[in-house]
C-alpha cells in the first residue's frame, strides 16, 4: 500500500469512533501492540529528547525500503508512534520525504503533533524524514 | 471549617477572574497549574487597559503630563512592593522582568566579589533557574558549588547544611518553597546559620509569594526575588530585593539608558539605586499592574488565603490518596497547596493528556527540577497546584479525571 492509502485506512478506522475517549482508547491499544524497538537500539544516540516523554527511533534499509522501529516511555506517545510507523515503515525513501502528516488532524490527535507540545513526536517525524533523506542519497 | 470557607467567599472571588468561565474541550476549566502561573483578576486586567488607554508613555525623563503620570504610577507600584514585602527602602526594590532576571543580576554581580575556592551553597530542591546561574558563576569565579541534600519526604537535610557551612561559604541560595514538591523550607534557620559564617543569602520567593507574605526586614535576608505572575500580576515583571549595602557592592548588570549618571566617552558614572539595575525602558505597565495585583491579594488577606489553601491541600491529598496506587512526592508537614504525584508506572504525560481532555489543567514533567526527579528515579510527576480561587468541587473533578485516566491507561 502507498503511504496515502495507509493514511486513508487509518482515517477510516478512526471515523468509527464517536468521541475522544474511544479514539484515545484505540490509540492506547495501538501503543501496546507496537512491535518494540530491539533493546540494543534503545541507545542514547537513538533517543529523541522531548521535554517530557522519551522517544527512540531506529531505521534500517531493506530492499530499497526503510524499516522503522520505535518506542516511547509514554503510552499515548507510543500510540501515535504506532500510527506513524504503520504509515512510514516499509516505504521508499522518496515517498517518505514527500509525505505529509495532515491525516493526524483528521483523526483528532492534532494537539499531540503541535510543534510546541513537549513529547518528542515532532522531532521524531523530522528524524524519520532525515533517515529517508540519508537513505535516498545512498540510492542515488 | 464551613466558617473559613465563608470568610473567603470563593464564589464571589471567582467572579473576579474572567478566565475561570472558559470551557476546555466542552468542559468547565479546572485550573490547577497555579504554581506555573496564577490567573489574572479583573482589577489587574483593568489597570493594564487603563494604562494603555490613558497614560502610556515613557517614564523618568519626560516633562509632559503623561510621562509624569506614568512615572508616578510606576514609582507608586515600587512603593507598594516595598510595603508588601516590608523592605526598609523603596530603592532596595529593583523591578526586573522576573525571578530569573533577578537571580542573574545577583549571580553576575558576584563574579568579581568571589575568589578561587570560595563556596556557594544551593539546595537539592531548586528550580533550574536557581541552579544554572550559580553553576555559571562558579565557572567564572573558580568557586565551588555545594548542595544541601533532601530526604524522601522532600525536605532539606539541615544537619548536612550546617556541616557544609564554613568560612569559605560566601553565598547561600535556597527557594522558600519547592516548585516541584511544595515543601516550605526553614528559611529563617537557613539565613541565621549562613550569617553566622558571614555568608550572604538569597531567597527565591517565586513559589512562596502567592501563599506567604514575607517580612524581609525581620528575615534579615540579603536578597529576595519573586515574579508578579505568580501573584495574580502580569508576566514579564518581578522584583529583586537587596539590602542597600549589597546592592551598592554589586556592579550594574546591563548598560543602557536610565542606569547612568554621567556619560562621556572617557567614563560613565552610574545612577544610584534602584536605577543602576534598571537599564532601558522597563515594563512600565507590568510594574503598575504588579502593584494592583498586590492590592488585590492584600484586600483578601494572606492569612485568609493560607488558611483556605491549607483546607484545599488537605482535602485534595485525602481524595487523591483514595486512588489505588497513587503516590504523592513531597510529604513534608510543612508544605503549600501543591500535590505532585504518579500512579504506578503510568507516565505523567499520559495522565496530563487525558485530564486535559476533561478540562483539567495540571502540569506534568520534571517541573524544571530534574535533580529532584533523579532523586526519586522518576521521569516526572503530575502536579496539581491549588490557589485561593479554586474549590473543593474542582478537586472532585480532578480526582474523577485522574481515575478515568488511570482506568484508560492501566
Amino acid at each position: 500500500m502507498t503511504i496515502q492509502e495507509i493514511q486513508e485506512e487509518i482515517v477510516d478506522e478512526f471515523s468509527m469512533f464517536d468521541d475522544w475517549m474511544q479514539r484515545y482508547e484505540y490509540m492506547i491499544e495501538l501503543g501496546k501492540s507496537l512491535p518494540l524497538i530491539q533493546e540494543k537500539y534503545k541507545t542514547e544516540d537513538n533517543i529523541i529528547k522531548g521535554c517530557q516523554s522519551k522517544v527512540w527511533v531506529h531505521a534500517e534499509m531493506k530492499d530499497n525500503k526503510v524499516e522503522f522501529t520505535a518506542d516511547s516511555d509514554a503510552i499515548i506517545t507510543k500510540g501515535i508512534i504506532a500510527i506513524l510507523i504503520r504509515t512510514f515503515s516499509g516505504q521508499h525513501p522518496t515517498d517518505i520525504i514527500k509525505a505529509d502528516t495532515n491525516f493526524i488532524d483528521e483523526i483528532g490527535l492534532k494537539e499531540h503533533l503541535s510543534p510546541t507540545r513537549a513529547n518528542g513526536l515532532v522531532s521524531m517525524i523530522k528524524q524519520i524524514k532525515l533517515y529517508a533523506v540519508a537513505y535516498q542519497t545512498q540510492l542515488n | 471549617m464551613q466558617k473559613e470557607m465563608n470568610m473567603l467567599d470563593v464564589l464571589k472571588i471567582r467572579e473576579d477572574f474572567p478566565i475561570l468561565k472558559r470551557k476546555i474541550n466542552g468542559k468547565p476549566l479546572v485550573y490547577f497549574d497555579n504554581a506555573a502561573t496564577s490567573q489574572t483578576p479583573l482589577a489587574v486586567i483593568d489597570a493594564i487597559v487603563d494604562y494603555y488607554s490613558n497614560y502610556n508613555s515613557n517614564i523618568h525623563r519626560g516633562v509632559h503630563t503623561l510621562s509624569q503620570e506614568a512615572t508616578d504610577a510606576y514609582e507608586m507600584a515600587r512603593k507598594k512592593v516595598q510595603e508588601h514585602f516590608n523592605a526598609k527602602h523603596s530603592y532596595e526594590i529593583i523591578l526586573t522582568s522576573g525571578t530569573t532576571h533577578s537571580i542573574n543580576i545577583v549571580a553576575t554581580g558576584f563574579t568579581n566579589l568571589l575568589s578561587k575556592g570560595d563556596e556557594i551553597i544551593v539546595s537539592a530542591l531548586e528550580h533550574h533557574s536557581n541552579i544554572v546561574p550559580w553553576q555559571m558563576l562558579c565557572e567564572r569565579a573558580g568557586a565551588v558549588l555545594k548542595v544541601i541534600p533532601m530526604n524522601l519526604e522532600g525536605e532539606l537535610v539541615m544537619d548536612v547544611y550546617e556541616q557544609l557551612l564554613s568560612d569559605k561559604t560566601k553565598l547561600v541560595f535556597v527557594n522558600h518553597i519547592s516548585n516541584a514538591l511544595g515543601t516550605i523550607n526553614p528559611i529563617e534557620k537557613i539565613i541565621h546559620k549562613a550569617h553566622k559564617v558571614g555568608a550572604a543569602v538569597l531567597i527565591d520567593g517565586a513559589q512562596s509569594c502567592p501563599h506567604i507574605k514575607p517580612d524581609l526586614q525581620a528575615l534579615d535576608v540579603d536578597f529576595y526575588v519573586a515574579s508578579a505572575h505568580k501573584l495574580c500580576g502580569p508576566t514579564g515583571v518581578g522584583l529583586l530585593y537587596g539590602k542597600e549595602e549589597w546592592l551598592n557592592k554589586l556592579p550594574p548588570y546591563q548598560g543602557g539608558g536610565e542606569m547612568i549618571d554621567q556619560v562621556t566617552f572617557e567614563k560613565t558614572t552610574y545612577a544610584g539605586l534602584p536605577h543602576k539595575f534598571e537599564a532601558g525602558t522597563p515594563n512600565i505597565c507590568g510594574g503598575i499592574a504588579f502593584g494592583v495585583a498586590l492590592d488585590y491579594m492584600n484586600a483578601i488577606g494572606f492569612d485568609t488565603i493560607a488558611a483556605y489553601e491549607k483546607e484545599l491541600l488537605e482535602y485534595g491529598t485525602e481524595k487523591l490518596l483514595e486512588i489505588e496506587g497513587l503516590k504523592i512526592y513531597g510529604t513534608s508537614k510543612n508544605k503549600t497547596s501543591v500535590i505532585s504525584f504518579n500512579i504506578g508506572d503510568i507516565h505523567p504525560y499520559d495522565i496530563g493528556s487525558i485530564v486535559d481532555k476533561l478540562g483539567v489543567a495540571v502540569r506534568t514533567g520534571h517541573h524544571c527540577a530534574q535533580p529532584i526527579m533523579d532523586f526519586y528515579k522518576i521521569p516526572g510527576t503530575v502536579r496539581a497546584s491549588f490557589s485561593f480561587y479554586n474549590t473543593k468541587e474542582e478537586i472532585d473533578i480532578l480526582v474523577e479525571a485522574v481515575k478515568k485516566a488511570k482506568m484508560m491507561l492501566s
